[in-house]
């Protein structure tokens, strides 16, 4: 086992909602915690904070519950919190408990954390589908969209087009908006977000979509709904893309295409968990209301491996309310499970079941009112890109299935897509889609890239330290 | 971009910047910007070329998830722009 750091009780991966409840929770109760984080400020995606170089009068202008942020982040007590670094890989250490092995900073050096237990709270990433033109410089995801101007108070372009699916591109498309971008149009591929029947389980979420609708009429944004970005045009940037009508499985209409100029175009079609640390641990994956692969846990938050705890995106994506009480609950759960008392003891433990069921029920029903439907395969032509990294055109995945590839495996062994830098985070899905199966939870036997020599060196601690 | 703006919308009153060198050309930087902000915020928003078929690349996620954003700081290859916090005198070369 590698040695080299104090040993904590509770290790946390990821700083969003979720890992910062939970963190709290357990340092408030005396409990040694790391909380480790990617990122140069806490917040993870849903609360990224611009730089302290901007000294921000009004940082909370660009959030919705900006002040829930603020007790997180005070609520973190003596946790201490360790940012820059990336965790790329989990071990159980000889002796019980886990060897968190991190790259630190901007520019990469290797540590390592040693923990009792661990929370993962890794949150998701924007699910993009291929579309010809999906490459070009200029088109981003959502979620990139958002973290520009969140994270670096940089607006992602001049006009803007944003399209996909589900409602989280109405806050993308209205933050770009008060930030000073013409945002020419909000397409979603399936119906427009209609708040009547989900207003009656969860009137706060209601609120905060309506008051979307009155900031996309005060920027004259128009919001469409079955509508899809068919494909993206330029001569090396984006200039321009079109617009279909579709209909209910996303197949284009004949002849209701639209061209519309823009500089960018923000895309998204939903979140995809980060899962790579929970599978690494062997965590039982389950699948989201949407079928995408999420960490099972128990009602505690438990995974199905000791001492492992998952919430937030990485049991299904439910958003930061939701999140933000799962990590409440893990980090209770963590804290009973460390003195040996029933978790469900707990007095505010009805409560917060309760709570939690109402919010998950609400993202359970979100996610299956936004799937991904199979129509977008129509948008593809033999030379779109399914895999950006290895440069895998469609035709090439159609040959491999001609060949007799018929399983998401065997198109990766043919026509090598998922197999660069990105490992397959990004076309992943798409490929699984294309060969007819249901998403699969990820293989990767480390979760960020490492330099050969930072493995090497962690071998040579922990052989030294076995010596 | 004139009237709305983020700085306006947040109020911030960003410290004095610094620069980098992008090949070569200087890039303005607020402290604490990524070097892919600090890119697209001077515009440019494509800086690789893909291996294959030379297909222009610049940021895509922008939360370290895609890896279309690579760089070379300072020497070291293939770090993620999106990721990467600029700091004063930096080298940025991009392939
Ligand atoms: S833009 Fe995707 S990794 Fe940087």
């Amino acid at each position: 086992m590698t040695r080299s750091e104090v040993a904590y009780d509770l290790a946390v991966v990821g700083a969003g909602p979720a890992g910062l409840a939970a963190a709290g929770v357990a340092a408030r109760a005396g409990l040694r915690v790391a909380l480790l984080d990617a990122g140069a400020r806490v917040g993870g995606q849903y609360f990224r904070q611009p730089p302290d170089g901007f000294h921000a009068t009004r940082p909370g202008a660009l959030h919705h519950g900006y002040a829930r942020f603020v007790r997180l982040r005070d609520g973190l007590g003596d946790t201490d919190v360790l940012l820059g670094h990336r965790v790329w890989a989990i071990e159980p250490a000889v002796g019980g408990g886990f060897a968190v092995h991190c790259l630190k900073g901007g520019r990469e050096r290797a540590a390592t954390v040693a923990a009792t237990r661990l929370l993962i709270a890794t949150g998701a990433h924007d699910r993009v589908l291929p579309f010809p033109g999906w490459d070009l410089p200029g088109v981003m995801t959502a979620g990139g969209a958002q973290a520009l101007l969140k994270g670096n108070l940089v607006v992602a372009g001049r006009r803007v087009v944003v399209a996909g699916t589900g409602p989280f591109l109405l806050p993308v498309a209205t933050s770009l908006a008060a930030a000073g971008a013409r945002v020419v149009g909000v397409f979603e591929a399936g119906g427009r977000f209609t708040l009547a029947p989900r207003a009656l389980t969860r009137p706060g979420k209601a609120a905060e979509a309506l008051g979307y609708g009155r900031l996309l009429a005060r920027h004259r944004v128009p919001y469409k709904g079955g509508r899809a970005v068919v494909a993206a045009h330029g001569d090396g940037e984006l200039t321009h893309v079109t617009v279909a009508r579709v209909d209910a499985e996303w197949r284009p209409y004949q002849g209701g295409h639209e061209t519309i100029r823009c500089d960018t175009l923000a895309v998204g079609y939903g979140f995809t968990p980060q899962l790579d640390l929970v599978a690494q641990l062997g965590c039982e994956i389950g699948a989201d209301a949407a079928g995408v692969p999420a960490a099972r846990v128990d009602r505690h938050m438990r995974t199905s491996a000791p001492g492992v705890y998952a919430a937030g995106e990485t049991t299904g994506v439910g958003g930061a309310d939701l999140a933000a009480l799962e990590g409440e609950i893990a980090g209770r759960a963590v804290v009973a499970d460390a003195r040996g008392v029933p978790a469900a003891a707990h007095p505010a433990a009805v409560r917060t079941e309760a709570r939690r069921r109402r919010l998950a029920a609400f993202a359970d029903a979100l996610l299956r009112s936004y799937p991904v439907r199979d129509g977008w395969t129509s948008w593809l032509r033999d030379d779109t890109l399914i895999c950006r990294c290895e440069e895998v055109p469609y035709g090439r995945v159609k040959e491999a299935r001609d060949l007799g590839a018929a399983d998401a495996r065997s198109i990766k062994l043919l026509a090598r897509p998922g197999m660069g830098w990105c490992q397959g985070r990004i076309c992943g899905e798409a490929v699984a889609r294309l060969a007819g199966e249901a998403p699969g939870p990820p293989r990767r036997p480390i979760a960020q890239p490492v330099r050969l020599g930072d493995l090497a060196a962690m071998n040579e601690r922990t052989s030294d330290d076995d010596a | 971009m004139t009237g709305a703006s983020p700085y306006r919308l947040v109020g911030a009153r960003p410290e004095p910047g610094f620069e980098i060198r992008v090949d070569g050309r200087p890039v303005p930087v607020v402290p604490g910007q990524t070097v892919g902000a600090a890119l697209h915020a001077a515009g440019i928003r494509t800086w690789r070329t893909t291996r294959f078929d030379g297909r222009r690349r610049g940021l895509f996620c922008g939360i370290g998830v895609c890896f279309d954003c690579l760089v070379t700081v300072n020497g070291e290859e293939n770090l993620r722009a999106c990721l990467t916090e600029a700091r004063p005198g930096d080298e940025v070369t991009t392939s």
